[in-house]
């Protein structure tokens, strides 16, 4: 069902959006001495206050007032717990939402990190207006996309034309895996 | 078209794109991309969607929501014209967004028989 990381990421991602938030970072940093791939999700949304955040992860914990929430993070902590990994999330009212995962990045289960171009796109789709930055890195070596270089860059041009969307997929995927190729 | 540098030349093909246009966009698409619709497919069917619209240059703006509220019928579309008339499209795939983009965007037809209304009528089968 959630075939690649950047699926779940994209569930995660989306929830920041719902949160209202207008600054989103996303990090993936690969090391494969430590044989671990972590992952961030941080935003400046609404939040929560920490005792009901930790309770989100749990489906079966959680009310009907939580519908708007989802399953994106019990499935995020379902895939920690199956790849060797770790979960974390900190919230505070007002102020904002981090989520961590990790997961073995040898682990015969990890899942590959898949379309995380197409995750992004989705994410400027859903509220072009938000900040989005996503660094990611395999053994220190950096690919950076923030959305606010690329709106200076276009200077009035909507990030939501078709050609910048396609470009921003292309971009970032390109980013990610010239820097795998390097291993 | 991968680098920064593209992306100029990118912004000034889009801009004229953009002015081709004039009266701004006509349409508004929304993909329903909650974990239902991801899930059911909803990923290919908006790359599709952005993929076609760039090529054809069609009059529409191309976003994506959460949960629409129709779990059952995902991956669902919906159009949504300048006066916000609303036309829902079920279990839509890569083909059918091909489809609804060429009749209903590209020539103003909508097409009956992706609608909710049609799905409903037929109990849900499609």
């Amino acid at each position: 069902m959630m075939e690649d990381l950047a699926m779940h990421l994209l569930e995660i991602l989306i929830n920041s959006v719902s949160a209202g938030a207008k600054h989103i970072l996303l990090t993936i940093f690969e090391d494969t001495q430590k044989d671990t791939i972590e992952m961030c999700v941080k935003d400046d949304g609404k939040g929560m206050n920490q005792e009901d955040a930790e309770r989100f992860v749990d489906p079966f914990r959680t009310t009907r007032t939580t519908r708007s929430i989802g399953l994106g993070l019990s499935f995020l902590k379902g895939l920690s717990d199956t790849c060797n990994g770790t979960f974390a999330i900190k919230s505070q009212k007002g102020v904002g939402t981090e989520v961590h995962c990790s997961v073995q990045r040898s682990f015969i289960d990890t899942p590959p990190i898949g379309d995380i171009g197409q995750t992004i796109m989705s994410v400027v789709q859903a509220n072009e207006n938000i900040s989005l930055r996503f660094e990611y890195a395999l053994d220190g070596q950096m690919f950076i996309f923030d959305t606010d270089e690329i709106r200076k860059q276009l200077d009035g041009v909507s990030l939501l034309e078709p050609d910048i969307l396609l470009w921003i997929h292309d971009y970032v995927n390109n980013g990610v895996t010239s820097l795998s190729k390097e291993e | 078209m991968k680098s920064l540098d593209d992306l100029k030349k990118l912004r000034d093909e889009a801009l004229k794109k953009v002015e081709m246009r004039e009266g701004g966009k006509e349409y508004r698409i929304v993909v329903g991309m909650a974990t239902s619709g991801i899930a059911a497919g909803a990923r290919p069917v908006l790359n599709q969607l952005v993929k076609e619209a760039s090529e054809n240059n069609y009059n529409c703006v191309i976003t994506q929501t959460g949960d629409i509220g129709l779990n059952s019928y995902e991956p669902i579309v919906q159009v949504f014209d300048k006066d916000n008339n609303q036309v829902t499209y079920v279990h839509v795939t890569p083909e059918k967004a091909s489809r609804i983009l060429k009749e209903h965007i590209g020539e103003g037809k909508v097409v009956d028989e992706y609608t909710v209304d049609t799905a409903e009528r037929e109990g849900g089968k499609l």
